[in-house]
């Protein structure tokens, strides 16, 4: 990586974990060692599925509320400091703040999601005893929750680019909510007719489509994911991040910062 | 190229390049989860509880909940499913957001009472939720009309079926024929006279394409039943008459008991089987047939009463 980019995305870091976004952590281990020592008391037989899916509703909500709050200020915030100014007038180019900011959050949400895995995993052991195989999916439910956090950093700075932090917190928490509920749309668009479905065709494409990453349901039973949907939504996540990404890039290419 | 320009048109290549390939692996995403995209669970069936969750915005809910159930319908229809368990609740809930939303009662009667395959199989909860419809709309003579169709169409009880035609006749607005559908229940209880003119209703009545679509196959059967019914007669006299069997239509013209050669409602000529039974040349485009059909013959779902409708 560029090491320009590279100083940016640690400096993103740096000061993600100076401004204690790191003790959501502490939330996240009183909230899970709580659950797995009540559940183990009050349910039968489904500890080991709330625990699962306790643990890995919490690590996407967490990750994708860091995402929103964190990534709607990083460029506002710094035009704000006017610490920008100071950047730019170096031999950084914008294209290289705008990579930079977004692998820095993504790095903090990476970083996040690990020490929450093993929150998780910690207390699947706890309430189970031991590991079968079956909790490897855990795994790729995890996976597909970094894959989240990525198209939700990249829109949230696509939005920060152009936009005060309020809206774009707006704009970014919306997109969210309407991807989790893209395949309903995708289902009003194959119902419908002439200038309507295309219209719905077009937006159900192009807003982000969450609910193909969400496998957490299916992981709690222990049900396998395929290959081909690791393949797929990877490519898809990786995609939309990079247009996403492009997108600020060209909207914070043009913006006139006087 | 200046470098600033340099990065706006890579960007732009590579936003586009990146919207072509996410729409591509979203594509290949819906083949891997083909069956994924409509559930087959509802996650809060209290019609009650999503009213309250609903937090006042109901109307808007009711329409969502509405759209899902023809989707589902119309889904798991196309899909040749025989287990539509979820239309019921789906109906329910739609009609509890929203008490005047009336297509939804007509969508009920409609799909909620006929057996599977053309339907959900449950009659009462048909009657049911029309039931609840007319609470909510007393004035509605087409509640009336969908509920006595129920009672007529699928339960067979023409008593019930006629009073709630009388009543329904007697409402602001209804439609002429419902006083003559109750006057002649008593006689023509039934007959195919009768089950025409209640399809005929129920196509005049709505403006939904499903429910319009499924009138007009409905129609068109009863047409061939009725032809087919005719046209046996004349295969038997042309017999009585030469002796043989007329190996086809042709040889009914020649005796001069047909003008010209009969089409069916799909405007294709009707064939006479080696037999002597008449048939359709495609009974596959004219669902629900209970004549014409060849022996043996195994009807498919019928698939596009949307377009039909339309």
């Amino acid at each position: 990586m560029n090491s320009r980019i590279s100083c940016i995305a640690a400096n993103t870091f740096r000061e993600a974990v100076r401004d204690r976004v790191l003790y959501n952590l502490i939330a996240f281990a009183v909230l899970l060692s709580g659950a797995a020592i009540l559940v183990g008391q009050i349910s039968i037989d489904i500890e080991k599925l709330v625990v699962i899916n306790l643990g890995l509703t919490a690590v996407s909500l967490f990750g994708v509320v860091i995402a929103i709050f964190i990534g709607i200020g990083l460029v506002s915030k710094e035009i704000e400091k006017r610490t920008l100014y100071t950047v730019l007038s170096r031999p950084v180019r914008r294209w290289e703040f705008i990579v930079g900011k977004f692998f820095g959050l993504a790095g903090t949400l990476v970083v996040n999601a690990f020490f929450m895995a093993i929150g998780v995993f910690g207390a699947l052991l706890y309430v189970a005893h031991k590991f079968q195989m079956s909790d490897a999916w855990v795994l790729v439910a995890l996976y597909f929750i970094i894959l989240q956090f990525l198209m939700i950093c990249s829109l949230a700075l696509l939005f920060s680019s152009f936009s005060s932090p309020l809206l774009s917190a707006v704009f970014a928490f919306s997109l969210f909510v309407i991807g989790t509920f893209s395949e309903d749309l995708r289902n009003f668009a194959a119902t419908a007719t002439g200038f309507t479905k295309w219209l719905t065709t077009a937006a159900a494409y192009v807003v982000p489509n969450f609910s193909a990453l969400n496998v957490i349901g299916s992981v709690a039973h222990g049900q396998p994911v395929s290959g081909s949907l690791i393949l797929y939504n990877t490519i898809y996540a990786l995609m939309y991040s990079t247009m996403a990404l492009c997108g600020g890039i060209l909207i914070f290419q043009r913006r006139n910062l006087k | 190229m200046t470098s600033s320009r340099q990065v706006t048109v890579v960007a732009s290549l590579v936003l586009l390049f990146c919207l072509a390939a996410s729409i591509l692996s979203l594509r290949q995403i819906d083949q891997v989860r083909s069956k994924a995209t409509l559930e087959e669970v509802l996650f809060v069936i209290s019609p009650k509880m999503v009213k309250r969750m609903s937090l006042g915005y109901d109307g808007l809910l009711a329409d969502i909940y509405w759209t899902r159930a023809v989707q589902y319908f119309g889904g798991h229809h196309a899909g040749r499913a025989r287990d539509f368990r979820l239309l019921a609740p789906l109906l329910e809930i739609t009609t509890t957001l929203d008490p005047k939303l009336l297509v939804a009662y007509q969508f009920g009667a409609n799909f909620l009472a006929p057996k599977p395959p053309n339907g959900a199989g449950l009659p009462q909860k048909a009657i049911e939720l029309v039931h609840n419809g007319i609470n909510n709309n007393p004035n509605d003579w087409n509640l009336y009309y969908q509920l006595g169709f129920v009672y007529y169409m699928d339960l067979k009880d023409y008593a019930r079926a006629a009073e709630a035609f009388a009543h329904g006749s007697e409402l602001p607005g209804a439609h002429p024929f419902m006083k003559i559908i109750a006057a002649q229940m008593a006689q023509h209880a039934g007959d195919n006279q009768m089950a025409r003119a209640l399809w005929m209703t129920t196509y005049q009545s709505t403006q939904d394409k499903q429910i319009r679509g499924n009138a007009i196959a409905h129609l068109r059967a009863l047409q061939v039943s009725d032809d087919i019914d005719a046209l046996q007669e004349l295969v038997g006299q042309y017999g009585r008459k030469t002796g043989v069997l007329p190996r086809s239509m042709t040889d009914l013209v020649g005796a001069g008991l047909l003008r010209s050669i009969p089409l069916d409602p799909t405007g294709r000529p009707y064939r006479i089987a080696s037999d002597g039974r008449l048939q359709v040349q495609f009974p596959d485009e004219l669902p629900f047939l209970e004549k014409g059909a060849p022996r043996g013959y195994t009807a498919p779902q019928p698939k596009h009463l949307e377009e039909l409708g339309k």
